[in-house]
């Protein structure tokens, strides 16, 4: 693997940075104060293609490859992670699936809306009583003569709020079933959630579904491949993004760390000269950089389409969201009091570092797959 | 890689589900191996990628019947088949 960025990402990591440090950052507390990205932002997002990064340039996206994503999650979620959500959940999880495994007729419709940001979207698999254990989803579709009837409740839908296309996931006669469901939708109801601890203000909702009728060529994939196909390949993609967004808030703690150590005063000498900081910098910064190894890897096997980057990809968000919480209490801890303000963007960024876990795949399910490629192919993944 | 015969397609593919499965556990080429259950839920987005990237195919909505990647030998037809269109 060659580490080195080519002249195109690198110009583009200083526009992403550029971006964030001067649209997003100064603002991100008060979206999480607020409960919500304001749809300025949004605009703003859109007017730079962030939108629709990895979409082809022929359906009006920016057609860059997977580094130069990962480089902007990356970006974004240093400065804010429930901004980082929303490109998580309408380009990891829906565009890209939708690029994948659409049909043409669902590409030429919503890929240009989707990379130009006129719709919102998001993806609608976890229920009250399904979340990990997605093989237990009990929304419901019956075929009926003009398409399929939706019933059930999807919860903890990032941006449902908002979104104007969601992706439902329903088990039905012949299995587990992804539809393209819009939000017009007669019988769908959108019930907000709100008091989350991290990425307050990524407006999340409830999806209230009853006697929905979606046309027959709103499935998308495969009838009964909803969990092989479509499940799978939305949330390797998010993965990617989650991973490049837990580094992002690792980042951010371990920098503002480093400037926080340097002007404090304790005990008659700087923070940063204390034995026991200098082993918490020491330990962030080594997490930081194995942690943006990993998420480089994974960018740079998912452009070759090598198979073993889906697993690359998994380990990458197991290590990374791990350590941006590890980094983050480490970094409210050098902080003390100011660490646990709402002044400072410290707290947001622990409180953030905690969904990051959960979201995508818990740790605990990236363990089970992990440990199970290692003890089948060791070799996969070294 | 350039795949032209059946004999040389199924060693890529058993290669690449012995690697997956691993090396120490026997499957024939007639076992179904997700009935054997010696898969995991991230596998058939793994075959699917390792299939088109090794292949040089573009497997569609139409494809996903699971008869065509149950076994070593329906894996080789499936590609033979798909070569061929």
């Amino acid at each position: 693997m060659n580490l080195e960025l080519t002249a195109d990402q690198k110009a583009f990591r200083e526009e992403c940075r550029h971006f964030a440090q001067t649209a997003l950052q100064p603002y991100a507390n008060d979206y999480d104060k607020q409960g919500a990205i304001p749809r300025e932002l949004i605009g703003q997002l859109a007017a730079q293609g962030y939108l629709g990064v990895t979409i082809p340039a022929e359906y009006g996206g920016r057609g860059m490859d997977q580094v130069s994503y990962g480089i902007l999650n990356e970006a974004i979620g240093r400065a804010c992670s429930s901004t980082r959500s929303l490109i998580t959940v309408h380009s990891s999880l829906t565009a890209e699936t939708i690029l994948r495994w659409g049909t043409k007729e669902q590409k030429d419709k919503w890929l240009p809306l989707l990379a130009q940001g006129t719709k919102l979207a998001a993806f609608g698999l976890s229920e009250p009583g399904a979340g990990s254990d997605t093989s237990n989803i009990q929304t419901a579709y019956q075929k009926q003569a003009d398409g399929f009837l939706l019933n059930g409740v999807k919860k903890w839908i990032t941006f449902a709020q908002i979104a104007d296309l969601y992706v439902i996931v329903a088990r039905g006669a012949n299995g587990i079933t992804a539809f393209l469901v819009e939000r017009n939708t007669p019988g769908l109801r959108i019930q907000p959630l709100d008091g989350i601890l991290g990425t307050r203000a990524s407006l999340l909702a409830e999806i209230h579904l009853t006697d929905c009728l979606i046309p027959a060529e709103n499935v998308l994939g495969r009838e009964g491949w909803g969990l092989q196909q479509i499940v799978n390949t939305a949330l390797d993609n998010g993965r990617y993004s989650v991973a490049c967004g837990s580094l992002g808030i690792a980042r951010a703690c371990l920098e503002d760390s480093i400037q926080y150590t340097r002007n404090r005063n304790l005990f008659g000498s700087l923070l940063k000269d204390h034995q026991l900081t200098k082993q918490k910098i020491t330990n962030m910064v080594t997490e930081v950089k194995a942690a943006s190894l990993l998420c480089l890897n994974a960018g740079y096997l998912r452009d070759k389409k090598d198979p073993d980057s889906i697993i690359q990809t998994t380990l990458a968000k197991y290590y990374a969201s791990r350590i941006a919480n590890t980094i983050a209490s480490d970094a409210v801890q050098l902080h003390g009091a100011m660490g646990c303000h709402d002044s400072l963007s410290i707290q947001r960024y622990f409180r953030d570092a905690k969904v990051m876990e959960i979201i995508e795949g818990s740790t605990e399910i990236q363990q089970i797959l992990i440990a199970d490629h290692s003890v089948a192919s060791l070799s996969s993944i070294l | 890689m350039e795949v032209t015969t059946q004999p040389d397609t199924k060693v890529i593919i058993k290669e690449f589900l012995q690697k997956r499965i691993g090396q120490d556990i026997s499957f024939t080429d007639e076992e179904d191996i997700f009935k054997l259950g010696l898969v995991n839920s991230l596998f058939a987005l793994e075959l699917v990628v390792f299939l088109e990237t090794t292949f040089k195919i573009s497997i569609e909505n139409e494809d996903l019947n699971l008869e065509n990647f149950s076994t070593v030998n329906n894996l080789g037809a499936f590609i033979l088949k798909k070569k061929d269109r």
